[in-house]
């Protein structure tokens, strides 16, 4: 059954008065893995932080129209509240330094003072590590600083740090652009597992990664939502020339 | 064309003697202080001489207990006063670099710097000694606490400063408040810094002798009370040195001697502690 979990209503972002997102409509299913594709400077990133209200974090920085999460506003509720709900996960591992490794992945619950019994957060910890496909490297090292993993261990520890929370839905901004090629492969492997339980929204400006992973593709260009389809449908036959050019390579 | 380039050789042999030589020069004037420091004060050291006060004259032996406890307490409230307000300042100066709040203030903080000692001592004779009456403790203390704010401030505002943005926004996209973002993750992460910015600024206001003249002015006597004068380290010394008796310049050898053992501890520790403690990113 589809029904839909995110849906973007008229929706514009801005830099003071650098219009980035221009009147996006997209409606997006539960349990579905999007891509967001486009040239760089197209918005995607952008769009995709106003969905959990992280855009408005930046100086200047406006935006108009709806994002609806299950039909409710997020910009009629708490932007706390919103992010809490809504996982996210950065261009570049970031976990925080002075945690270990065990911290790091309660760290929504600890940074936010929620009481949780130590059983329960170790039950927390280790759902979410295996989740993220990370719980059979660091089992022995829980409570080691999270910075001494490698880099695509990083990536999968802010994953599981995200899952932590039980969102519903994730964002992912350009989550491999600063791995190498195997980190690269064993989280996009990730993605496949996460989309029984998630929906996930993932920038990239990889086409062949929006081709692997998702099951629909968004294509930004300028601003604009220029084609949102079936990933296969867009990669094969896509309806805009604008869509077509991008993906033959005829610019970048 | 070979001369041509042996010469240049000759001259970067040179160049890099010339700096060798000038890094060597200036270890000189420390090792030199010490030295001599230490051959005057060491002698005078002992237990009784830091836990008596001072005899009076004519009288021999006496310590500097009463010093000793005075400067720990001043500097002990200084630290209570400037720190929470130094860390704060400093919080805001790196979270709203570009406001115009944080300019002025911190130019404010840059001319606080400068302003001379003995300025500060007169200011807060006239803000605080007189309105009360009587030379304090706690006046001194808040001396003491003007000269520690902008190391504090600045310390903290240049470590946090350096945090990578991306751990502030890792954080709030857990739905973290903006405060506990600062209290439990951006502060502790530059925790090691702003504790070193603290020690360095301990280490600089614990010798500082022209702000507690008008403020703690001195006491030969054990004194806790913090309304009432209290003598300090650096006073002591300065009221000994100029003294005309021999035993008293003994005195304030010693004393000189603690006073740079706490200096060099302080500044020992800070380094372990930056380089132990250090987060790594």
């Amino acid at each position: 059954m589809e029904s839909t979990i995110v849906k973007a209503e008229n929706y514009n972002s801005y830099f003071g008065d650098n219009h980035v997102v221009k009147d996006v409509n997209i409606s997006i299913n539960r349990n579905e893995v999007i891509a967001v594709m486009g040239p760089s400077g197209c918005g995607k990133t952008t769009f995709l932080r106003g969905i959990n209200r992280m855009h408005e974090l930046i100086p200047n920085a406006t935006s108009k129209g709806k994002i609806l999460l299950d039909g409710e506003n997020v910009y009629d509720m708490n932007a706390i509240y919103v992010r809490a709900k809504i996982g996210m996960v950065f261009q570049r591992p970031n976990p925080f330094p002075n945690l270990s490794i065990y911290e790091n992945v309660v760290a929504g619950y600890l940074l936010n003072g929620i009481k949780v019994s130590k059983a329960d957060r170790d039950v927390i910890v280790e759902k979410s590590l295996t989740s993220a496909a990370l719980w059979k490297e660091v089992k022995d090292s829980l409570h080691k600083k999270g910075t001494f993993l490698s880099g695509g261990q990083q990536q999968r520890l802010c994953i599981a740090r995200a899952i932590a929370m039980e969102p519903e839905l994730i964002l992912f901004d350009e989550p491999t652009s600063a791995l190498d090629p195997i980190s690269t492969s064993s989280v996009e492997q990730l993605f496949h597992e996460l989309k029984e339980k998630y929906t996930l929204i993932i920038v990239t400006h990889n086409m062949q990664q929006a081709a692997r992973v998702s099951d629909r593709t968004a294509f930004f260009y300028m601003g604009e939502l220029v084609e949102f389809d079936d990933t296969k449908q867009m990669f094969t036959n896509p309806a805009d020339q604008r869509t077509q050019n991008y993906i033959t390579g005829r610019f970048s | 064309m070979e001369a041509r380039i042996g010469f240049r050789n000759t001259k970067s042999v040179i160049f890099k003697g010339i700096i060798v030589f000038f890094a060597f020069l200036i270890t000189l004037p420390l090792i030199i202080i010490l030295l001599y420091i230490i051959k005057q004060g060491v002698m005078n050291v002992n237990w009784h001489f830091l836990t008596h006060v001072p005899a009076p004259v004519g009288e021999t032996g006496g310590g500097i207990a009463n010093a000793l406890v005075g400067s720990f307490i001043m500097v002990l409230m200084a630290a209570i006063i400037a720190i929470p307000v130094g860390m704060a300042a400093g919080i805001y100066l790196s979270e709203n670099p570009k406001t115009k709040l944080a300019y002025y203030s911190g130019l404010c903080v840059d001319i606080l710097q400068g302003v001379p000692s003995i300025v500060v001592g007169i200011v807060v004779y006239f803000w605080i000694v007189k309105p009360l009456g009587t030379f304090s403790a706690i006046s001194g203390s808040i001396a003491l606490a003007i000269m520690m704010l902008p190391i504090v401030i600045r310390s903290t505002e240049q470590t946090l400063r350096l945090l990578p943005a991306s751990l502030k926004e890792a954080a709030l996209s857990l739905g973290v408040p903006y405060h506990r973002v600062i209290l439990k993750v951006i502060v502790p992460c530059g925790f090691a810094g702003i504790l070193s910015g603290i020690m360095l600024s301990i280490a600089r206001i614990i010798g500082e002798t022209a702000p507690l003249l008008f403020t703690a002015f001195g006491s030969p006597f054990l004194s806790t009370k913090i309304t009432q004068p209290m003598e300090s380290l650096p006073h002591l010394i300065y009221t000994y040195a100029t003294s005309p008796y021999d035993d008293w310049h003994n005195l304030a050898w010693g004393a000189s001697f603690i006073l740079l053992m706490f200096v060099l501890i302080l500044n020992i520790v800070t380094k372990v502690i930056t380089r132990k403690w250090k987060v790594q990113l």
